[in-house]
Formats: C-alpha cells, structure tokens, sequence
C-alpha cells in the first residue's frame, strides 16, 4: 500500500512553535530574572501574584466550563482561546508566587492543593453564569479592570512581573474586544437580548468594587513599585465602561464600595464547587505524574 | 465545464474547484461526508472536553483546553468547505441535532478516566488521521486543502496524546492500570472508525472513482494496526486481541474478527452515548438561539443606519 508524501511530513517534530496559547514547551519568560529585586518581601510578592494569578485561574475555570455550550463556533473558538490566555497567565504568576515563597511550592502544588480559604481572588470570577449575558458581563467588567492593571504592571519593578504584563497587556486587549463587542450586540439588538444583557450588568456591578479596594500587600508593593495600586485603575475603568455600556444603550450602576474581600480569603459557596471538580483527580491520585 | 471536462480534470488528478460543474450525485457526496466530518469535530469535543476543568495538572489542562479548541476550529473549517458547494451551516446543524445526518460513531462511547484523554489521542487520533491524510489528495479543492491543515493539527494531538500516556505509565501503579483499560475499551471501537469491511461497503467504488477516497477501509485499517502494534509495545500495554500476530508471509499484522453488530448498533442510534452527545449539542444551539437573533438584529440595524446615511449624503 502505498501513502502520500503528506504523511511523512506529519512526522516532521518541529513545528511545535506553531503550538500557540502557552501550551507549548518554550518559556514565555526564557532569559527573564528571577531573582527578587532589592527590598522586596518575599512573602507580599507571593501574596500579591497569588491574587493576580488566582484571578485568572478562577475565571478560567468559569470559561472552560462553556467548552461546547457556546452559541455559536465562533465564540466557543473565542471562549476557548479567552480561557487558555487566562490559564497561561495564571500559571505563571503561581509559579512566580512559588518562587517568592521559596517553600518549593510549585504552580500544580497552588492549583491542587489550596483549600478555599487560601484562594486570593476577587469574588466576581467564582460565580456561574446563569447565561451568555453573565458570561459577557464578567469578561467586560473583568477584562476592562484587568488590562488597566496589566498595562501598569509593565513597569514593575518585578521584572518577572513586569514581563508578564506585558504579555498579557496583548492578550487581554482581545478579550476586552470581545465583550464590548457582544456586550453592544446584545443591549442593542432585541427587547430580550437587551433586557438579559442589563440583568447581567446589574448582577456583576455590585462585585467590581472589589476591583478598587486596596489590599496591605498591595499597597506595601505599590509603594516599592512593584503592584499595582488598585484605586488608581477607577478612572480608566469607568471611562470604559460609561462608553461601552452607552453605545450598548444600557444602563451604568450607582459605584458600589465593599468591606472585606476575596483578596482577605473571603469566598462564596460556589468557591467549594470550582475546587471539588478542579481539585478531584489531582488529590485521588497521590503520587500520580500526569 | 461539463461532464467532459469534469471527468478530464479527475482524470488528471487536478483539483474540482466549488464553480466548476460537477455531477449532483458528487455535490451530494461532498457535502454528506465534509458535513459528517464537522459534526464529528464538533460532537468529538464533549468526551475530552468533559475532562477540561478536571484535568489534574495546569498543563494538561492548557493541552487539552487547547486541543479542543482546535477541533471547534476543524469545524469551522469543514463547514466552511461545505458551504462552498451551497450548504448552509445552521442546516446542517439542524440536521444533526435532529438526527437526520450521522457523525463519527467513536464519540459515542464515553470518557471514564483521564487516561481515556491519552488514548483518544493516541488512537482514535491516530485512526482519524490514517483515514484523513489520504483525503488531503480528495479531488474537492476546499476540502482537501482544510484536510492538509487538519491533519498536521490532528498528528500533533496524537504526539501529545501519546506524550501523556508514556507519562502515565512511567507514574503508580494504578496510572499503569488506568492506562492499560483505557486501551481495552478503545481498540475495538478505533478498528471501527475505519468503517465495514470493503465487501459491505457501498458506497466506496464510486467514491474510489471520483477520487475522494484514495484507500478502501480494509487497506486503511490494516496501516493503523500495523502502525499502533509498535506504538503499544513501547508504551507497555496489551491490545487487546488474542489474534493480533505478525504474519511474515502477508508482511502485515493478522487481527480478529470485529464485532460488525456492535459497529451497526452504536451507528443506528444505539451507543452507549448517542442519546446524551445529541442533547447537548441540542441544547447549547438552543440556549443560544437568543444570542444569534439578537446578533442578526443588531447587523440588520447597523445596515439600515449605514443606508439611511448613504441617504442623507448627496453624491
């Protein structure tokens, strides 16, 4: 029998940089120190990527709960591609956090092994999305806040920090695009397309104030240029979201102000879910190697 | 173009472009078997896909993640070649979810563990991109020319798929005794994608002649036995076939009889998945019908505010 010249190309073993989404084996941050810069604590750097990367990998999880639910192939392309960004954010500013830490902890070692209490994200990433306009309404609120932070964290002092701001500046830009995009299709377009998209709005608001409550380690870090200070980042975030929700035609709520947050290990019920399913396998197989 | 020409460009093994003329019964043809193809794309990201937001590293889970986006890419693409011969995407979706067109019937078995990720890769994988690469040479231009892309995707989800299981295998004792049943619930139902044995197959002369299958499924079988019997050794697990032997004579594997009633149920509807893979396809075209009616009124405003301006704007 014989095969085409096509089949032999398959086993060429070197095109795996075409293998984007930092699922690759090169390091996204190949040749970047990763010494801590001068009179930074340890401990606050590992706190504070700990709450950036707990961020991403929570929202994550949320997105790569609608693999195959998306309305159309083009968005469950979108989703997908949003939550592996994310995932490849949070990997490395876990593995960052680890290093800070110095305790040998790695990025599975964080994901797996962490008990909810110990989970430093804000709480808008943990809820479930009752429909597309909540998926949407996160991203927006989530990407808008996120970009302006990333965009800062290009000047840290970190430079591992400032690297993966940097990176991530490119890719959440996109996710921003997509939910103004969708956000505006759906205020705009029918009576119910408009009125599940104000729902979603309204349900997600009350959680952005968390966005811009400062944290010790925060502001400790800001001060040694290395974080980014929260409250800094209302501007740019509302003047974003005051245009898009304009042209989308729907309604801005009142600012809301919180007390303790996820950033204190503050969680809802849902947390406890989003660990049993990721968490599972992981801790039923001790010793295992994946 | 007529028949004549059509039959010369066949004849000349040049590609049949979507304006050229061509028989209706190869139009048909086409877009049956690109259209089973994207369901299967489609239907195939729910067994893996269930794994995503379980998988027990972070890498893992970016592979698969990943790996699952490309088949919602693969999809895309073979409707898209599809739609080039004048069918429509939310047509043939209908006729999915409503039973009315078939896709591969591997997806109808399901995922019990996460070492079933590794052997979908390795295998099902492996029998998918068998049966494919030959259809980069498929005389419909779109369609091969999506195949050559596919396929170099496809044999990177193999490697990584197989990267998975030699990692697995080398972890406890009970990985290796994940990994080793994964294998005996997949053989048989990968030998089966390559579909019924050539003396019952209908429909593979006439493919054969206009050139949009290159091998019969028997020939195709037997490279995917011969090819994954090495493969199996190195991992360190036993198919699952008292039969499978070398034959020096024949130069190939020798494999047992497959279990062609259990191929026919698991096609006619009755899989141990079928009934679940369907829904879920149902209800997410469902949930998002708002989504899609809301888009479609958004672009019919936006084209009627860009008319009325070309109206307001005198020449």
């Amino acid at each position: 029998m014989s095969f085409d010249d096509a089949y032999q190309a398959l086993t060429d073993h070197d095109d795996d940089a075409r293998w984007a989404y930092g699922t690759g084996f090169a390091d996204p941050l190949a040749g970047v120190p990763t010494a801590l810069p001068d009179g930074v604590d340890g401990a606050d750097l590992a706190a504070y990527c700990l709450m950036l990367g707990d961020d991403a990998l929570i929202l994550s999880h949320r997105l790569q709960q609608w693999v195959t639910r998306a309305p159309e192939l083009e968005d469950e392309m979108a989703i997908a591609n949003i939550g592996l960004d994310l995932l490849g954010q949070a990997r490395l500013l876990l593995t960052r956090a680890g290093e800070a830490e110095g305790a040998g902890r790695g990025e599975d070692d964080l994901a797996y092994l962490r008990d909810a209490p110990d989970f430093r994200h804000v709480r808008l990433v943990e809820r479930e999305d009752p429909d597309f306009g909540h998926l949407i309404a996160r991203l927006l609120v989530f990407s808008t806040w996120r970009l302006a932070l990333l965009d800062r964290l290009a000047t840290s002092r970190d430079p591992v920090l400032a690297a993966i701001g940097a990176k991530g500046v490119k890719e959440v830009t996109y996710h921003r695009e997509y939910a103004a995009g969708w956000t505006v299709r759906l205020g705009d377009g029918t009576d119910l397309s408009h009125r599940r998209m104000q729902d979603a709005i309204d349900a997600v608001w009350p959680l952005t104030g968390e966005f811009f409550a400062p944290h010790d380690v925060e502001l400790r870090l800001a001060t040694a240029g290395v974080a980014v200070e929260p409250a800094s980042l209302r501007s740019e975030f509302d003047a974003v979201l005051t245009e898009v929700l304009h042209v989308a035609t729907l309604d801005q709520p009142a600012p809301v102000t919180v007390g303790r947050t996820g950033r204190d290990g503050e969680h809802g019920d849902e947390l406890a879910a989003i660990l049993a399913e990721m968490q599972e396998l992981a801790r039923a197989t001790p010793g295992g190697v994946w | 173009m007529n028949e004549q020409a059509f039959t010369a460009t066949i004849d000349k093994d040049q590609r049949i472009e979507p304006r050229d003329w061509m028989p209706d019964g190869y139009r048909k043809t086409m877009i049956r078997q690109i259209a089973q193809h994207a369901h299967s794309e489609i239907i195939g990201m729910q067994p893996e896909g269930a794994w995503i937001t379980r998988a027990p590293s972070l890498r893992r889970k970016a592979i698969l993640l990943a790996k699952v986006q490309d088949e919602a890419g693969h999809g895309l693409y073979l409707y898209s070649a599809a739609e080039t011969l004048g069918a429509d995407r939310g047509d043939l979706t209908r006729r999915l979810i409503e039973g009315r067109q078939k896709y591969s019937s591997i997806f109808n078995y399901p995922t019990l563990t996460f070492a079933d990720v590794g052997v979908i890769g390795w295998l099902v994988d492996g029998a998918a991109i068998c049966n494919q690469v030959p259809l980069c040479r498929s005389s419909f231009g779109p369609y091969a020319r999506a195949m050559i892309r596919i396929c170099k995707e496809e044999s990177f989800h193999q490697r990584q798929g197989y990267e998975l299981l030699m990692t697995m295998m080398r972890g406890t004792e009970a990985q290796r005794a994940m990994v080793q049943d994964a294998v005996d619930r997949w053989w048989w139902p990968s030998l089966m994608m390559f579909g019924p044995p050539d003396a019952e197959s209908p429909n593979t002369a006439q493919s054969m002649a206009w050139k949009i299958k290159r091998h019969t499924n028997d020939e195709l079988r037997q490279r995917f036995v011969d090819m994954s019997v090495p493969q199996a050794e190195a991992l360190g697990v036993t198919l699952p076939d008292p039969d499978l032997r070398w034959n020096a004579e024949r130069e190939h594997h020798d494999f047992g009889e497959i279990d062609w009633s259990e191929l026919k149920r698991v096609i006619s509807g009755d899989g141990p998945m079928n009934a679940e893979r369907l829904a879920n396809r149902r209800r997410a075209d469902e949930d998002g019908a708002w989504v899609r009616e809301a888009a479609a009124a958004h672009a019919a405003k936006r084209r009627e505010a860009t008319a009325r301006e070309r109206q307001e704007v005198p020449a």
